[in-house]
């Protein structure tokens, strides 16, 4: 009878456990801005770009963006709701409507826009490398050729280094870019490649800060765009409105300079709207 | 409807998921018939070893161990294990982590198999003055690998789905190429149902044909 017992009561917790995770999900309605919430997807895991302090507080340049945009929509700062859309979600939750837009590193490409829409650019990144500060023995990107690199398994940047970067180089690939960073400050690994925004982002981290430099070079195009449902015109209207708003008033600037300023990032003018740099 | 699988490898991604579990099963079914031998053996040290192993690695996420093997072992303690190129020393060090992880099942596995050949056996073996060695070796082990067929082949299903953490140290397998093309394509589900069917397309053959094995060599008791 014991044994009955103890199976009994396991099953029910079970069930209960069951019944918990099923009934996660909260939707807020991204609707109109009156009082209602919005929900926006950022990343929660790239300094300067979009990260997730340990008080919970989100920070970075694309939550600026987000945050910004919001606010012209109508929204308080209070209404908004972050929500991490990893990159391999980001049309997924559009899609559902899980995410009125999306702001999270998010390169404008022609594959996304048979799914989403874009607003923007509202910032133009490119492919870069970052070494350690002391070194200078990458000039250019054919340099890469004899080098040991870094990037993140299944990124755009890792498989333009394979296809045609610097299709020689040692490319050790990772879950994240802070195990690429603990090679290179080993120095098992001589170069880490992604965005040069989000690069500077790491750089910018206080415990980062004067160990590593950008190489500034130029390899790829990258064009943030805000992710929206498809057809949904009149919000990429109002978006697009916001982000020029943004640029004209001094805020873009402004948000530039505090996430990426200690990197010593030479970023590039504000793009125009609708002018994708192939 | 699957144009997205142009200009991509799939056959090749996949070889390196059969080549990862077909070494580290070999591996992890040496190095776990040894911890099961240290776990019966009549040498206290041994089966405190063997214990205390099992309970920890079997405790421990595989990511965390498979990470470790690349950030603990060769960044910092530069253990390559002979590779020279990135490609190689990941791969290898992929097979070493699924090894130690993957042994400790296999040696639990083992251990309800020796567990089901009678006390009987081994009292009669020692009594016509075999060693312990030769005891295992001769008439326990023998017993117990017939015995235990069907949950060795549930640790090869799940060793193979394990594979797939290696791409987390940038082993070029399966779900490495699927990452890679989610990025590209923005098809999420279709490419996973791909990979997904792949998967099953590996382990459900393993499954049947081990199933059909157990039931021939198992000891009629």
């Amino acid at each position: 009878m014991q044994l009955r017992k103890v199976t009994a009561t396991s099953a029910a917790v079970l069930a209960l456990a069951l019944t918990a995770t099923a009934c996660g999900s909260d939707k807020e309605d991204g609707g109109s801005g009156d009082g209602k919430k919005i929900t926006i997807g950022i990343k929660i895991d790239q300094p300067g770009i979009g990260l997730k302090t340990p008080d919970g507080k989100y920070v970075g340049f694309d939550v600026d963006v987000a945050t910004y945009v919001a606010k012209e929509l109508g929204y308080k700062a209070e209404d908004i709701v972050f929500k991490e859309t990893k990159s391999q979600d980001r049309e997924t939750a559009i899609d559902r409507g899980d995410v009125k837009f999306i702001a999270a590193s998010y390169s404008i490409n022609d594959e996304r826009l048979q799914k989403v829409d874009f607003a923007g650019p509202y910032l133009l990144a490119h492919q870069d490398i970052l070494v350690r500060a002391d070194d200078d023995s990458i000039k250019s990107p054919e340099d890469l050729n004899s080098k040991k690199l870094c990037s993140v398994t299944g990124s755009t940047s890792a498989q333009n280094v394979k296809k045609k970067l610097a299709p020689k180089a040692d490319l050790q690939e990772y879950g994240g870019y802070s195990e690429c960073l603990t090679g290179l400050e080993n120095k098992v690994i001589d170069a880490l490649t992604t965005d040069d925004s989000i690069l500077a982002g790491y750089a910018s981290q206080k415990n980062f800060q004067g160990k590593f430099k950008l190489a500034g070079f130029k390899m790829t195009n990258e064009n943030y765009g805000i992710g929206l449902k498809k057809g949904d015109a009149d919000l990429k209207k109002k978006i697009n409105d916001a982000l020029t708003k943004m640029v004209s008033d001094g805020s873009w600037d402004k948000a530039v300079k505090d996430n990426f300023g200690p990197a010593n990032y030479k970023n590039e003018p504000a793009p125009k709207i609708g002018d994708v740099v192939k | 409807m699957f144009d997205f699988l142009e200009g991509y490898d799939l056959l090749g991604a996949f070889w390196v998921t059969v080549q990862l579990t077909v070494y580290s099963a070999l591996g992890s079914l040496i190095w776990g018939t040894l911890l099961a031998g240290m776990k019966v053996s009549p040498v206290p040290l041994m089966r405190g070893f063997a214990t205390v192993y099992v309970n920890v690695v079997r405790n421990i996420p595989l990511t965390v161990i498979i990470v470790f093997s690349s950030l603990g072992l060769y960044q910092t303690l530069s253990v390559a294990l002979g590779g020279d190129d990135t490609e190689t020393v990941n791969f290898r060090l992929a097979v070493l982590a699924l090894v130690a992880y993957t042994a400790a099942f296999v040696c639990e596995a083992l251990r309800s198999g020796i567990n089901t050949v009678p006390l009987g056996q081994a009292e009669a073996a020692r009594a016509l003055g075999l060693s312990f060695t030769q005891v295992l070796r001769l008439i326990i082990l023998p017993q117990a690998f017939r015995a235990v067929v069907n949950p060795l082949s549930n640790v090869l299903i799940a060793l193979t789905k394990n594979t797939t953490v290696a791409s987390a140290i940038g082993v070029a397998e399966a779900s490495y190429l699927m990452k890679g093309m989610i990025e590209n394509e923005a098809q999420l589900i279709l490419i996973s149902l791909v990979f997904a069917f792949g998967f099953v397309v590996l382990t459900l053959p393993t499954g049947l044909i081990l199933g059909w094995v157990s039931k021939k060599v198992a000891v009629k008791r």
